[in-house]
């Protein structure tokens, strides 16, 4: 009969119209500013910098290398390096961004910096509201507003946060290890060296006899 | 490109009312090989034609086109005698960019071909650097690549089926229905790869990351609950008698013209020709799975409309299967390498069976960290050639549907 087709939909439409004051699978939509869904652990939109300790700028794991920035595709990543060097977290001394700005409004959120980056300086944040009404200046992101502490990173992504802060301990550990270990070599060898020693043979012809001035 | 001889020959054949000498004079006096010189599509006007033809441009901005893309009509009445689709509006010079980008700068750029997609352009690029570099993918990110593929066919078709029923005047419900299935998917894809849409997850060799902790039961759990509303969403249209009286009959593409002008996807087999790259390549692992290809018979809107259906139903055939099989172990390559990648000189074509066709990608290495060629066979764009063929003489109205079938995503078509 026609109309079968049509009264069948309708009574599916009604289903959904029904379903979705109860139904959870028909009930999706949330309330946004005021109702929030919670972040997936693997959510990113764009990258900031990570720092140990209190000193944001002293503590910046970036050591500069510029690698993030010849690999983002569309070249948004914009870093000096510095002069000098500052001790890294395993008081290694290490170069350290003079200024290191992403261009947000540029950046596509590919996570190819993070991925490339050898030092785990670079991390992908979730913040999303970050709506202006300046086009440029607002959008491009510095050194001081990119820098955020390690502790953060850890609520964002805490597995991998884990993850990195076991493998960052271990090499601190060796670290240590090693430095103690050269430290004690050192004390050795200077033990040695302090302890009377019976006098080196002097060797003959060793120190090359003055020659005499030729006379013209 | 359908702005050939086709206009003319089909004006002759398929107008209806080319029982008026007068129209076929003028279809026939149209000259498009020869240069233009004022813009108009318009022909001469000829003096014996009874009332005037009408130059539209539909697009590019028209909410029927799917994005930026203009149809310029010429009508007779109602009737389409011309159509000629212009598109580039959304031209990004993707090809020009990736040859100047590393390899693996490219991913997320192929993200933004076909942005509904972009899990199985990844999948094409990575096939052909895979076949360009050798690498070898793990079992356990073969089987990933699938379910992710599978799940993009889902998304994809579920959101053409939603906007072909907007364009036919069912506006909105459909749609939103469609839009709340995906959004678990996309649900899925972030807590996979981190993004809902431009995921960048494949890598040569592998995927990125391995999946959280939970996803596979997530993923069944969608799997699961998704021919349940397939099965009410065909009861809401598959026989609806307005969608049949729109669909059936209109829009129709012979087989051979399809096969010639080198149509792939739901499209093709809608005409009933049996070509399925995932059957006839089987890359990846699809020979370990047991799915059907969904043929149509009359390749006419409603065939297409069909096809996708059923192909969705096959989808999650294969995906129930690989969620059941899909092993642990290795991700990614131990060999292969993605940042400062420089493949051996040669080639390589590397296509799979995109949601929306055959989409290819040609790599012409010359040994150095950027391809030298880098090319896409796009198939929205490909299967966009034909559209005037299967618009002559219908209206307007059907035009609109006829686009919404072909499965159009314009940022792949301009690239
Ligand atoms: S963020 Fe990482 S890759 Fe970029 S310059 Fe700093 S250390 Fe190098
Ligand atoms: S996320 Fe991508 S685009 Fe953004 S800064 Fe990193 S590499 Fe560049």
């Amino acid at each position: 009969m026609l109309g079968t087709g049509l009264i069948k939909g309708m009574a599916q439409t009604a289903k959904n119209f029904v379903g979705s004051y109860q139904g959870p699978e028909r009930l999706v939509t949330v309330q946004y500013p005021e109702e929030r869904l919670a972040p997936k652990e693997n959510a990113r939109n764009f990258p900031f910098l990570v720092f140990d300790g209190d000193d944001a700028q002293k503590g910046l794991r970036c050591v500069a290398c510029q690698i993030c920035e010849k690999e983002c595709p569309p070249k948004c990543i914009y870093i000096n390096k510095s002069k000098d060097k500052k001790p890294d977290y395993i008081g290694k001394p290490q170069f350290y961004p003079a200024t290191f700005d992403i261009d947000i409004s540029v950046c596509m959120s590919c996570q190819i910096c993070v991925e490339v980056c050898p030092f785990d300086a670079i991390k992908m944040d979730k913040v999303f509201e970050l709506s202006t009404t300046d086009r440029f200046e607002a959008l491009l992101l510095h050194k001081t507003e990119l820098a955020k502490p390690n502790e953060y990173f850890q609520e964002l992504h805490p597995t991998e946060a884990a993850e990195i802060d076991t493998r960052f301990a271990e090499e601190k550990l060796k670290a240590e290890a090693k430095a103690k270990a050269d430290a004690e070599a050192k004390a050795k060898a200077a033990a040695i060296a302090a302890a009377p020693k019976p006098e080196p043979a002097p060797v003959d012809g060793s120190i090359p006899t003055p020659v005499a001035p030729k006379t013209i | 490109m359908s702005f050939s001889n086709s206009g003319n020959t089909g004006g002759e054949t398929v107008i209806p009312s080319s029982d008026s000498p007068s129209l076929n004079g003028v279809t026939a006096a149209i000259d498009f090989d020869e240069p233009q010189k004022s813009y108009s599509l318009l022909p001469k006007q000829n003096s014996e034609v009874p009332g005037e033809l009408l130059e539209v441009a539909m697009g590019p901005h028209h909410p029927s086109t799917h994005g930026v893309f203009r149809m310029d009509v010429v009508l007779d009445g109602e009737r389409i005698v011309k159509l000629k689709p212009v598109f580039g509006y959304l031209h990004r010079n993707h090809e020009k960019i990736a040859e100047g980008t590393s390899y693996l700068g490219s991913i997320p750029y192929t993200d933004r071909l076909d942005y509904l997609c972009s899990m199985s352009n990844n999948w094409g690029y990575a096939l052909t650097v895979e076949k360009l570099s050798g690498f070898q993918v793990p079992e356990r990110a073969e089987y990933i690549r699938v379910i992710m593929a599978e799940l993009t066919r889902l998304v994809n078709h579920i959101c053409l089926v939603g906007f072909l029923m907007q364009d036919m005047g069912a506006m909105g419900t459909p749609l939103m229905y469609a839009f709340r299935e995906r959004e678990k998917i996309l649900d899925l894809f972030e807590a996979a790869s981190g993004a809902r849409m431009m995921c960048n997850y494949l890598r040569f060799g592998g995927v990125r990351c391995d999946l959280p902790k939970g996803w596979l039961d997530e993923a069944r759990k969608v799997v699961e609950n998704f021919p349940r509303f397939l099965d009410e969403f065909e009861a809401l249209l598959s026989g609806n008698e307005i969608l049949i009286a729109r669909a059936q009959g209109v829009g129709v593409l012979g087989k051979e013209l399809a096969v010639n002008a080198g149509i792939t996807g739901p499209m093709l087999r809608a005409c009933g020709v049996n070509y399925d790259i995932r059957k006839v390549d089987k890359y990846g692992i699809y020979d370990r799975f047991d799915f059907r290809v969904p043929l149509g018979e009359h390749g006419d809107v409603f065939d297409r409309y069909m096809v996708r259906v059923l192909e969705m139903r096959e989808s999650l055939k294969i995906l129930k299967a690989a969620l059941r099989d899909i092993p642990e172990g290795l991700i990614v390559d131990a060999k292969a390498k993605s940042r400062g990648l420089r493949p051996k000189v040669g080639e390589a074509y590397g296509r799979i069976e995109g949601p929306k066709g055959e989409l290819g990608f040609y790599l012409i290495s010359d040994g150095s960290a950027n391809p030298y060629r880098y090319r896409v066979r796009p198939p929205s764009l490909i299967n966009l050639t034909i559209l005037e063929d299967m618009c002559l003489g219908l209206t307007i109205a059907d035009a609109v549907i006829i686009l919404g079938s072909v499965d159009i995503v314009l940022g792949e078509v301009d690239r």
